[in-house]
This record gives structure tokens, C-alpha cells and sequence, in this order.
């Protein structure tokens, strides 16, 4: 089946194609959301950044050159507006980080049933990584990014992105030993 | 001494792309280097093996965040209605359209085209001349030939679907019976096609349903709710 490139889309965007906008949502806002909550927990807020991220892909459309994929541009857009919402709202974040770290370890009944699930445990232990070793692994695992595309999302050099996926790795298999998993 | 070191440093340099071997984010050339070292070593090949249940559990866990809400994309196309249009468009709307059809017209049919071009505005020159030679004659209304009245838009739900390429007539009929959706608009250049979907409450919610219904219907490629 031939679609239609995200690239082809965006120009059309930068033409007022409100159609092509619709479509280029229907793609990519599931994947930009989740990519969001890596940085604000909250669904609500996560929302508000997403139509953001969004409302200035539409604004923006005109200036895409195209120097990197669409997805790392939209995902570029997305933490910029996710970590201005951050900044915006430090004390509300910091309030919903540590409820979210208390919630992920606790040791309840549930959360000893869910360790059975080797799963459920590698779940766990990335909630425990740091934001940015989350966020290297979520660009590489689920977005699938390159070293050149994460390193311009995250806007490092491509040897950080490296240096840093490897101590996410390392920090990520400490904490699976901890939690009795090689 | 240096090979071996040199051995190490090539080492540390595949281990470091294993991650992005396991997405599938390498470079042909990078990826068949990586294969080559799994190839001889074990320990590689654990490294890997891990990286693949980290990609697994990477996938999961995001997958567990859950989608945005509907109201997400109405209040996001809200904010696009009230925006102005892009500059972009505003000049493409003015010159990009003349400019591609003068450029699609040979010398020939240029010089046609001027000739019935001054014939018009000699006739229009003559007509102006008759109306205002009799001023009390009511002013007529204007409308090109082609023109029909811009309908107004129907109230109900809508969703914007594409059709598979191997989808038969009987499917498409099928799909848009089955979910009593009617064709109004399309096909666009990306091939989609707007439909106006089952009567009934006009509610962000419905229509997401409706077009996901839609999305599930044999010989549908796409579907997603529209304006």
C-alpha cells in the first residue's frame, strides 16, 4: 500500500492543508503522547503539551527542512514543550514524580504479585532509572530512533547518546539484580 | 599490544550499538558489522539477548500509558480554526495555482488564449456600455457557470477513511453499509476520502468509536475522525 510521507504531509501543512494535519495526528499523536509522559505524569497536562506540540507542528509546518525525519522533528517539538511545561510547573511535577516513585516501589501485596512477572519487575526498575535514561531508552526502544536522531532530539553529541544509553543499560541490570533478576 | 587493544575499542563499539541493532536503527552496513561480531562472540550475543527484553519491556511500558483522549484532538483542531493561515499557504494560494497553469500552456495555446482574452474584454467592454446606457435597469446577480451554491455543512459526524488498493467494489460498499456511513467527499491526493457516519449524538466520543469501527471494516486501510 503507498501512503502518503510524513514528509509529503508536512508540506502540504505548511499550505494550510487542514486534512493532511488530521492525518499526520492520526499517525503519530499515540506515540507523542506516551513520549510526553516520560516527562509530565499527569494525563491532563500530557494533553495540553500534546496539542501544543502539535499547534506548532501546524505553525512550524513552512520551516521543516527536512535535515532530520519527521518523527524526530515532532519529538524534538514535544520536549521542548514538555520540559517548558516542567519548568512552568516545577513544584506540581516534583509533587507527582515522587508520589509516582513512592507508588512504584512500594512493597504492598500487589506489588509482590507483579514481581512474579519478570515483566512487571523490568517495568519497575526503568520507573526507577533516571529521566534521562529513561528518556535514551524510550528514543531507542519505542521511537526507534538512531544515534544522529536521539542525539538531535536530546541535543547532545551522538558519542553522549551513546555513553549515555550504556550507563542506562548498566543502571537498568544493577536494579534488576537487586530485584533477584539477571 | 595495540591489536589487542584495537580489538577492545572494536569490542566497546559494538556493544554500544547493540541497542540500536535490537530497534532496528542501524545502517545496513552498521547492522551486517554488528551480525558479524554476534556471530563470534557469546558474550555479545547475552548483551544482545538482554537488550531485546529491555526493547520488550521499553515497548510495554509505554504501551501501558494509554492513548490521549478524543477531546485531546477537538481542542487541538479548535485552536488550528482560530489560528491564521500559514504565510506559506497565503502565497501559495495567490500565485502558485496561476503559475503552474501558465506553465502548462505551450507558446500556441498561449497566443490562442491572448486572442479570446481581448475578445472577452472587447465584449465585457460592450456589455459594461450597454448597462450603464440604461440606468434604470435593475443591477442583475453575479454567478460564474459552474457555480453551485456552497452547501452548508451538514451537521453529523465525520471521519476520513482510505480504502485499501485491493479493496472490491462489494467491500467498500460493505464497509460503508455496515457502519451506514456515506461518501461526501474525495478522494484527496493523499487518496482519503471524507464520510459523513451513522446519524445520531454528535459527541467527540461517538465519533472516535465510529471511526474505529470504521478502521476494523474489511478493505479499510485508514480511518480517523474528521470535522
Amino acid at each position: 500500500m503507498s501512503t502518503t510521507s510524513d514528509e509529503a504531509l508536512i508540506d502540504r501543512i505548511a499550505n494550510g492543508d487542514r486534512l493532511a494535519m488530521q492525518v499526520l495526528y492520526a499517525r503519530h499523536h499515540v506515540r507523542v503522547y506516551r513520549f510526553i509522559r516520560g516527562f509530565v505524569r499527569n494525563e491532563a497536562t500530557a494533553e495540553d503539551v500534546l496539542s501544543e506540540t502539535f499547534l506548532d507542528v501546524w505553525r512550524q509546518a513552512g520551516r521543516f527542512e527536512r535535515r532530520s525525519s519527521a518523527t524526530t522533528w515532532m519529538l524534538s517539538i514535544a520536549r521542548f514543550k514538555a520540559l517548558s511545561m516542567v519548568r512552568r510547573r516545577t513544584d506540581e511535577a516534583l509533587d507527582e514524580d515522587a508520589a509516582a516513585r513512592v507508588a512504584d516501589t512500594a512493597d504492598d501485596p500487589e506489588a509482590t504479585l507483579a514481581a512474579a512477572d519478570r515483566a512487571a519487575v523490568l517495568r519497575r526498575c526503568m520507573a526507577n532509572l533516571s529521566p534521562e535514561h529513561r528518556e535514551v531508552l524510550d528514543l531507542v526502544y519505542y521511537h526507534e530512533q538512531s544515534v544522529a536522531e536521539a542525539a538531535r532530539v536530546i541535543g547532545v553529541p551522538e558519542g553522549t547518546v551513546k555513553t549515555r544509553m550504556f550507563h542506562a543499560r548498566k543502571n537498568l541490570a544493577g536494579l534488576l539484580a537487586a530485584a533477584g533478576l539477571e | 599490544m595495540g591489536g589487542m587493544n584495537d580489538e577492545a575499542a572494536d569490542r566497546r563499539e559494538i556493544e554500544a550499538l547493540l541497542p540500536w541493532h535490537a530497534a532496528g536503527a542501524l545502517t545496513l552496513q552498521e547492522a551486517r558489522r554488528v551480525e558479524a561480531a554476534l556471530a563470534r562472540d557469546p558474550e555479545l550475543r547475552r548483551s544482545f539477548e538482554a537488550a531485546r527484553e529491555e526493547l520488550a519491556g521499553v515497548v510495554e511500558a509505554n504501551e501501558a500509558l494509554g492513548t490521549p483522549s478524543p477531546h485531546a484532538m477537538d481542542a487541538l483542531f479548535a485552536k488550528i480554526d482560530h489560528e491564521p493561515r500559514p504565510a506559506r499557504a497565503i502565497r501559495a494560494g495567490l500565485f502558485a495555482g496561476l503559475a503552474a497553469f501558465w506553465a502548462s500552456l505551450s507558446p500556441r495555446t498561449l497566443a490562442w488564449a491572448a486572442t479570446a482574452a481581448a475578445l472577452v474584454i472587447a465584449l465585457q467592454a460592450g456589455v459594461i456600455a450597454t448597462g450603464v446606457s440604461r440606468p434604470g435597469r435593475p443591477a442583475p446577480t453575479y454567478a460564474t457557470a459552474s457555480a453551485t451554491p456552497p452547501a452548508p455543512a451538514a451537521p453529523g459526524l465525520y471521519a476520513l477513511v482510505r480504502f485499501s488498493p485491493k479493496a472490491t467494489g462489494a467491500e467498500i460498499t460493505a464497509a460503508l453499509q455496515a457502519n451506514q456511513a456515506a461518501i461526501v467527499d474525495g478522494p484527496t491526493a493523499g487518496g482519503l476520502y471524507r464520510v459523513r457516519l451513522a446519524p445520531g449524538p454528535a459527541t467527540p466520543e461517538r465519533r472516535t468509536e465510529l471511526a474505529a469501527r470504521l478502521q476494523a471494516a474489511k478493505g479499510v486501510d485508514f480511518a480517523a475522525p474528521a470535522q
